[in-house]
């Protein structure tokens, strides 16, 4: 029961050794990764530069298994400029782009670099991220995120955060929680909520700015939502029986969740400003792990209404419930891509739990991973990668891996277990 | 007339006398009677607290020997829900009740037909599947051990059920041994 919100002050000062920190490896990458050099950035300012703004550019390419960015080591001179670049040095290494640039301090921070075709000996695009100093690896990963989407064309999501439940166990073997939201590289992990009591099924507001989760912190479970700034929150249930699964609708004015207090487990929905509660689904079934189409005009969720847990559409101005999975004796808990077009979710197979995605259109179902109690997946803002968690031994552990399948990492905890890990929509520049 | 006036006047003098004697002679009578009568109260109504409060502890005695016999039988019925368990065990992906369980089950409503308290049905799953699937399992899992005792006579008010999914594991491991033991229904 003793549970407390931790203020973002208070864990920002202790945020480097703060539990759950998330070290990303990469396990498998593209064949060909494309070999990129970011070369360290210029300083225009007093001191030294707050982060090393390459360096950070440098992780999110390579964590992206496209890229395999040159070391410093290797590079055979370091320009800032658009004068000192001698093409030469760069192809003698075999490097096929090159990124420059400068940073400089007024009231705010303001990169400005450009990306070089090495090949071909031209400036293929320059520009420019502002944000405050505080914010500064945010704003180096606004110059990977627009790097990423000048060479792939699908716009990057490094600048982008996770929320995750970490899980460690005290000496006594009782479970302790946290409810973390790091950086999406891992880093600057805040917690947000601790305690003995067991927090659930974390999800985002559109807006990035707050979170939904399950606590059972009054010894029953009720959902509650937190204002991530400032750590404000508000119980928005506490029925008899389950209080689960909340998500916000996409224009955030909606809350899906599921209720079990008339009976069985069924998805309504709640007007977060009137607090009006109408009940979607109705049946002895469980019906449960709602999630939002992007056009908030119908919704996915599990049920066991056939028999066997399968993913079901329900589509809001006529209550129509349709069946979607029919491939496979479990499909549940899935999470649908900002394309509306991709469906991830838990698809098992020879009695092993994997992350798969359904094709809504062509209506394929591709398995994705390989490990055998894979769970929660949540796929990113740009619908490049899938985070889930799996097991690894006694602990629990995420994982991502590129919808296509071609990309994976493992993102372990430095200790404890990692579970239901949630990707922030695209955040506004900071 | 003053002769027989005298005379009246004596003559009314002894019968005054007289009534009073007699009057004073009456009243030390009664005055004994009374006591005698107060006595005799008092020492019937002494018999008769005597014989209530044999009749008192008698009665307690055997309202004693009751809630001994009472206490004797609830411990009796302590000592089998004990003896049954506090855990009961499911298959995988079931909720139905085995026949174990139900006999486990039997001997904890035994002991709350014969008292008052509530009880706390928690539901459980193993950790394969989804998080938020296996917290509505667990919670059909409680409600089953709940159906299963209200149908034996216990009434509904005094179960609550709640579901902690794959939540709270007794076992860590991944396999069999650690699922079969983490697949229950915790009363508590």
């Amino acid at each position: 029961m003793a549970q407390r919100i931790t203020l973002l002050l208070l864990s920002l000062m202790c945020s480097s050794l703060a539990w759950g920190q998330l070290e990303i490896q990469v396990t498998r990458g593209i064949d060909n990764p494309t070999s990129i050099a970011i070369a360290p950035f210029a300083w225009d300012g007093l001191g030294t530069s707050p982060v090393d703004f390459a360096q950070i550019i440098d992780s999110d390419l390579a964590r992206s298994g496209q890229f395999s960015p040159v070391s410093r080591r290797d590079m055979l001179s370091l320009p800032t400029s658009k004068a000192d670049i001698f093409y030469r040095d760069w192809r003698a290494i075999a490097t096929r782009y090159l990124v420059i640039g400068r940073v400089s301090k007024g009231t705010q921070l303001r990169v400005d670099f450009a990306l070089h075709d090495v090949e071909r000996g031209i400036e293929l695009f320059s520009g420019q991220v502002v944000g405050s100093e505080s914010e500064a690896r945010m704003v180096a990963h606004g110059v990977a995120d627009a790097i990423y989407e000048k060479l792939t064309g699908i716009p990057g999501a490094f600048a982008t955060r996770l929320i995750y439940v970490s899980v460690t166990r005290n000496p006594e073997g009782k479970d302790f929680y946290r409810l973390t939201v790091a950086d999406a590289d891992g880093r600057r992990p805040i917690v947000l909520l601790e305690g003995r009591d067991p927090i659930l099924a974390p999800s985002w507001s559109p807006d990035g700015k707050e979170v939904a989760y399950v606590s059972f912190e009054s010894s029953r479970p009720a959902i509650y939502r937190q204002v991530l700034a400032t750590g404000e929150r508000e119980q928005l249930t506490n029925f008899q029986g389950l209080n689960n699964s909340p998500v916000w609708s996409p224009d955030g004015r909606f809350m899906a969740l599921v209720l079990s207090k008339d009976g069985s487990p069924d998805v309504y929905l709640l007007d977060l400003e009137t607090k009006a509660l109408t009940r979607l689904t109705r049946h002895y079934a469980i019906d449960t792990e709602p999630t939002w189409m992007p056009d908030g005009k119908s919704l996915l969720f599990t049920s066991d209404r056939g028999g066997r847990p399968q993913i079901y559409r329900y589509e809001l101005a006529t209550g129509k419930i349709e069946r979607v999975t029919f491939e496979g004796r479990y499909n549940a808990r899935a999470r649908v891509a900002e394309d509306g077009r991709n469906v991830a979710l838990v698809h098992q197979r020879d009695g092993r739990f994997h992350i798969a995605v359904f094709d809504l259109v062509t209506e394929r179902l591709t398995v994705l991973t390989e490990t055998s109690l894979d769970e929660s997946p949540s796929i990113a803002p740009n619908g490049s990668l899938v985070i889930y968690a799996t097991k690894r031994g006694e602990r629990s552990v995420l994982g991502a891996v590129a919808v296509d399948g071609g990309v994976k990492f493992s993102l372990p905890a430095r200790s404890g277990s990692v579970q239901e890990p949630a990707w922030s929509p695209m955040l506004p520049q900071q | 007339m003053t002769t027989k006036n005298t005379l009246g006047k004596a003559a009314a003098a002894v019968l005054m006398a007289a009534l009073v004697s007699a009057c004073s002679s009456n009243a030390a009578k009664e005055e004994a009677a009374a006591q005698a009568a107060a006595e005799r109260a008092a020492a019937e109504q002494a018999a008769a607290a005597e014989a209530a409060a044999a009749e008192q502890r008698a009665i307690e005695k055997e309202k004693a020997m009751m809630m001994a016999e009472k206490r004797e039988e609830k411990r009796r019925l302590m000592d089998a829900a004990s003896a049954a368990g506090s855990v009961f065990y499911f298959d995988y992906d079931s909720s139905s009740l085995s026949d174990d369980a139900r006999a486990a089950i039997d001997a904890h409503v035994a002991l709350m037909m014969a008292d008052s308290g509530n009880v706390r049905l928690e539901g459980h799953t193993d950790e394969r599947g989804t998080r938020e699937y296996n917290l509505a399992l667990g919670e059909r899992r409680a409600n089953a051990v709940r159906d299963y005792m209200v149908a034996s006579g216990v009434p509904a008010y005094r179960i609550e059920t709640i579901s902690y999914g794959e939540e709270n594991p007794v076992a860590y491991g991944s396999g069999e041994s650690s699922w079969m033991k983490n697949r229950r229904v915790e009363i508590k």
